[in-house]
């Protein structure tokens, strides 16, 4: 089907989130406000109005009542979905960069990049029910990983946080006592920044997107290598799809090379892979400029993309993609 | 061994000088020249071949001796001399010049020592005054410094030289005994050289051997595929063999550039340039002619950049490469080389010139052999503003006779194709208007191999159509011309059999830049590279359709294979991205592709010409279904085989996947209940837990009252 363009932002997407229903899909860009749009149809409805940075990464709680979101502003903020005012902000001393809430919704992990002096650092923070309780105190703080950390996600339980970012290496916390508890093996890891991170739904499997022009996907527990999935173009965002054996990888050249080229050299492409024989089964062309955000519907039916053109595309799959043989 | 540091130990001892080691690029630092921390390189031939020119440091000295012994008065004076002559051919060193003085007699030894800049000009002193007549008593004998050493070692004694017993080589045509009639091929990527087999029925490259750095600049294979020669800066070697690339001659040529095969590969022509250390001089050129078997130098060209310079536009440093262009087909027999007024035609037996003379044309500015006799075409172009006309002409070697000519008029330039089996020659000449102001193009047909060589006029429909490319269907009696004005110009095919040029058919408004006929002929590429994208049309000429459209991506670069079953295309480092190559067949099907960055070179290891009689190549084309059974049953097991191995991969990924999903499926299992609560008891983890449920609700959206009127 043709996909619908989103035109809602006036500068780069950075980041794209479906509530669990899949009805809504929530953008963040560089332009200070979240926005809010019906994930069938591509109407907007309504905006997230406060920060005053660009926006890297929100999430939105399981019953979609309340979204997260971290921003260069160096806060992160709370908001209530529905009428989109501020519950709380979260202020720190370097910009916000991921945010992720937990199983229950109870906790939420955000990350801060170094800045001025300051290492970056992962922050824990209790989500309180009723948000007049809300503090801003964090439960937990974790510093460590050299460069900014591009994302750091709930693992399974919320036993563990997962984080990875401009080091090229993938982390695992205890979240009780705080302690590293593993380092992915540096033979078979990423070689360049990791830009993205994608879990699956249980929270078993995870994929990450690096610079180094691949992807690869990993065990949330162990940490092992699973597989590898080799493109042409440094890779900004991943999604994985919850219905079919397929993963999907955006990015492109440099934006700051992107004028110098053919467009299509760029490569401008979200690329599909099988999820098990690493073989790309197929692309979706259409942005042009490098994608920086990729999600996928939770029914599998449907996703978008955010490119450094400004705009959000949503694709409805048509039938013949659910006929892809797989294997 | 040196000893090694612990890190720690260095971080200590940088502390200690005071230096910021976060600040230290650790890549910018080597060891000062000739230092090796006493770790000696692997490299054997590279210490081995270094001292060569670089170790003994003396190369820049040479003897005069024969001088005239002279008393010290006039020492001063003998020395201005010496030192005019040799100033003239270099610049000498400050207190370069020392001339010995008998302590006992007060006189000159009557011999001196001069010490320029570079070997290069030394070489070239004692090259031009051996000889020298300084008056008749004293003719200068001068030697390099180098050599005295080896005058010194001669035995006063002849002794007959060692006849070594005879080692049998390596079957140095091995590659062309693979049982699958696969072709080699060479590609240059990075710092690495490797050469592969194109298993085309596998759909893969069959790695046969790698090796890094193996050349400095570039590798090229002879023309009949036996030898690969790489460059160094110590000269050119060649490499080969059954199985694995052994060298197996090497060609001391310092700092050469360039290198050239001759058609039967006998012959090798290593060139360089060099700097002069005086500004004003030009460029000083080398070529060496070597014995590719022997390794021994036949003949060597000495001097300055301009005597072969002549005529060609561009190329390396002012000269047009290949300065020598090897005539009389595949047995090497003759050379040529332009120079100004003068076509000068080497022989291979005496490696002197034919007849001991030069041909003498005025003006000459273009010249090309056949590529089977020695017949070879020049070109004149107009002179005198147009009093005297340009003209083509054929001459035969040896007997210098010229065999054909034509007067061309208002010419701006002209342009000589020859076929492949040396029957035409189709000039493109390019005339003025009668304005001047602008140029269309015509042809001349030569027909060399018909009697009195007939000449046929030809031009195309629009006959202002510039022509973009020109080529011949090797061995074959077509051509395709690309012509009109960009950016999207007509491509015409003509045939020259029967005694006429006939045009076969047009096709227009190409995306074509660029012509690649399969070296059996019938099948071409019409590519558009660079402008183009890499835009690819596989054509056939017998059918005059269309086989296939593609496109390789900022394609830079096409080459048939040497069977014309598979064309190469690729895309090296002069684009940032998407460097590497794709294999396909004849017909337009991508078979393969391999990226790899800093993809410098293809190319495919050449074959030499078959065996076979054209009547029994006839034959085997005649019965090809008989002939080719036995393939297609090959090509049936093979592709069997692949789609069983591809199968069982799948099915061993496939295995793999449902063992990591049952894992994770018991953990979440498991871990339900502890779920459950983290979500305070909220159990719909689950797609499957969803519940449908139907609920009807009425809405009253609008009431309104109407009155019905009755009728």
């Amino acid at each position: 089907m043709r996909p619908i363009l989103m035109k809602g932002h006036e500068r780069p997407l950075t980041f794209l989130k479906y509530n669990r229903d899949g009805d809504l899909l929530f953008s963040c860009a560089k332009d200070h406000t979240p926005t809010v749009w019906f994930a069938d149809n591509g109407e907007r409805l309504g905006t997230y109005r406060g920060h005053n940075g660009a926006v890297w990464c929100c999430d939105v709680s399981r019953d979609s009542t309340r979204l997260i979101t971290g921003s260069a502003d160096q806060s992160a903020k709370l908001w209530d979905v529905q009428s989109g005012t501020q519950l709380f902000t979260f202020n720190f001393d370097s910009p916000a960069r991921a945010v992720d809430f937990s199983v229950g919704d109870k906790l939420c992990v955000m990350t801060t990049d170094p800045f001025m002096g300051l290492p970056s650092a992962i922050h824990v923070k209790r989500i309180a029910a009723d948000p007049d309780d809300q503090i801003g105190e964090s439960v937990l703080v974790l510093k460590g990983p050299q460069g900014r950390i591009n994302r750091a996600v709930w693992g399974p339980l919320n036993r563990t946080i997962i984080s990875a970012g401009e080091d090229a290496v993938i982390r695992i916390w205890d979240t009780e006592t705080g302690k590293l508890l593993q380092e992915n093996d540096k033979d078979v890891g990423h070689k360049k920044t990791i830009t993205s991170l994608a879990k699956s739904t249980d929270a078993s499997h995870f994929l990450t997107g690096s610079l180094d022009k691949s992807a690869k996907l990993w065990d949330s527990r162990s940490l092992t290598l699973i597989k590898t999935y080799v493109t042409e173009r440094p890779v900004n965002a991943v999604a994985m799809s919850p219905l079919l054996n397929h993963v999907v990888l955006g990015g492109g050249q440099d934006a700051s090379s992107v004028t110098t080229t053919d467009h299509r050299a760029g490569k401008f492409e979200a690329k599909f892979y099988d999820k098990i024989l690493q073989e790309e089964i197929g692309g979706v062309k259409g942005h042009f400029g490098p994608i920086n955000a990729l999600a996928f519907n939770p029914d599998g039916k449907s996703f978008s993309s955010g490119g450094e053109d400004g705009y959000v595309r949503l694709h409805h799959f048509d039938p013949d993609y659910f006929k892809i043989p797989s294997i | 061994m040196a000893e090694v540091m612990s890190m720690e130990a260095i971080r200590t001892e940088a502390a200690r000088l005071n230096i910021d080691l976060s600040g230290v690029d650790w890549n910018s630092i080597c060891l000062p020249p000739g230092e090796d921390s006493g770790v000696r390189s692997d490299d054997d031939d590279l210490n081995e071949e270094d001292s060569l020119e670089f170790d003994a440091g003396f190369g820049n000295i040479i003897i005069v001796d024969n001088l005239p012994v002279v008393p010290r008065e006039k020492f001063e004076k003998l020395e201005g001399v010496v030192r005019k002559i040799y100033s003239q051919i270099g610049v000498i060193k400050e207190n370069g010049l020392w001339m010995p003085v008998d302590e006992d007699t007060g006189k000159t030894r009557g011999y001196c020592f001069i010490e320029y800049n570079t070997p290069q000009e030394a070489e070239l002193a004692k090259e031009k005054t051996n000889g020298y007549k300084l008056d008749r008593a004293h003719i200068f004998a001068v030697n390099m410094f180098d050599e005295i050493d080896k005058f010194m070692k001669v035995p006063d004694e002849w002794a007959p030289p060692e006849s070594r017993p005879y080692t049998p080589g390596e079957n140095l045509q091995h590659w062309l005994t693979d049982e699958k009639g696969r072709d080699q091929f060479v590609i240059r990527a990075g710092s690495d050289t490797e050469v592969l087999w194109n298993d085309a029925r596998q759909v893969k490259a069959d790695p046969v051997y790698k090796r890094p750095f193996w050349t400095e600049s570039f590798v090229q294979w002879s023309p009949l595929g036996t030898y690969l020669a790489t460059v160094h800066r110590q000269g050119a070697a060649v490499w080969g063999g059954a199985s694995t690339f052994n060298r197996l001659m090497r060609y001391a040529h310092p700092q050469v550039k360039l290198i050239d095969f001759s058609p039967g590969e006998k012959y090798l022509v290593t060139y360089s340039s060099h700097e002069p250390s005086n500004p004003r001089d030009t460029h000083r050129v080398v070529l060496n002619i070597f014995d590719v078997r022997t390794g021994k130098v036949m003949r060597d060209f000495k001097g300055s950049a301009d005597e072969f310079a002549i005529g060609g536009t561009g190329g390396f440093t002012g000269v047009s490469w290949p300065v020598f262009k090897w005539g009389g087909g595949k047995e090497d027999k003759y050379f040529a080389r332009m120079g100004k007024n003068v076509i000068s035609v080497y022989d291979t037996e005496s490696f002197g010139l034919i007849d001991k003379k030069s041909i003498k044309v005025e003006n000459v500015t273009d010249f090309s052999w056949s590529p089977t006799d020695p017949i070879f075409a020049i070109f004149v172009p107009e002179l005198g503003g147009g009093n005297q006309p340009a003209r083509v002409s054929l001459f035969q070697i040896p007997s210098k006779v010229e065999l054909r000519q034509k007067n061309l008029f208002s010419v701006s330039d002209c342009k000589m194709y020859w076929q492949s089996n040396g029957e035409y020659l189709a000039v493109k000449v390019d005339r003025y208007t009668k304005t001047k102001k602008s140029t269309y193009t015509g042809f001349e047909l030569f027909r060399i191999k018909e009697r009195d060589i007939p000449i046929e006029v030809f031009e195309l429909d629009n006959k202002n159509d510039k022509v973009i490319s020109f080529a011949w269907e090797p061995k074959g009696h077509r051509f395709a011309v690309i012509h009109g004005d960009n950016p999207r110009p007509d491509v015409s095919f003509y045939s020259v059999k029967g005694g006429k040029v006939s045009k076969l058919t047009t096709l227009k408004q190409k995306q074509a830049n660029a012509l690649f006929w399969s070296p059996t002929g019938r099948f071409i590429i019409l590519a558009g590279l660079k402008g183009f994208n890499g835009q690819l049309e596989f054509y056939n000429v017998d059918e005059l359709e269309t086989m296939a459209t593609a496109e390789h991506f900022m394609a830079t670069d096409i080459e048939w294979d040497p069977t014309g079953r598979y064309v190469a295309t690729s895309v090296t480092s002069v684009h940032e991205m998407e460097n590497g190559f794709n294999i396909w067949s004849f017909n337009g099907k991508l078979l393969y592709r391999i990226l790899k960055d800093h993809f410098f070179q293809f190319l495919w290891r050449p074959r030499p010409p078959s065996f076979l009689s054209p009547e029994k190549e006839e034959e085997i084309f005649k019965n090809l279904k008989k002939y080719s059974k036995k393939y297609d049953v090959q090509d049936q097991d093979i592709s069997v085989l692949l789609s069983e191995q591809d199968r069982e991969k799948r099915k061993q990924l496939k295995d793999d996947w449902e063992r990591w999903v049952n894992e994770w499926k018991r953990y979440h299992e498991q871990e339900k209940i502890d779920r459950q609560m983290l979500r305070d008891g909220e159990a719909s983890d689950v797609e499957e837990e969803y519940e449908a449920k139907e609920i009807e609700v009425e809405e009253l959206l609008d009431v309104s009252e109407e009155v019905i009127q009755d009728a």
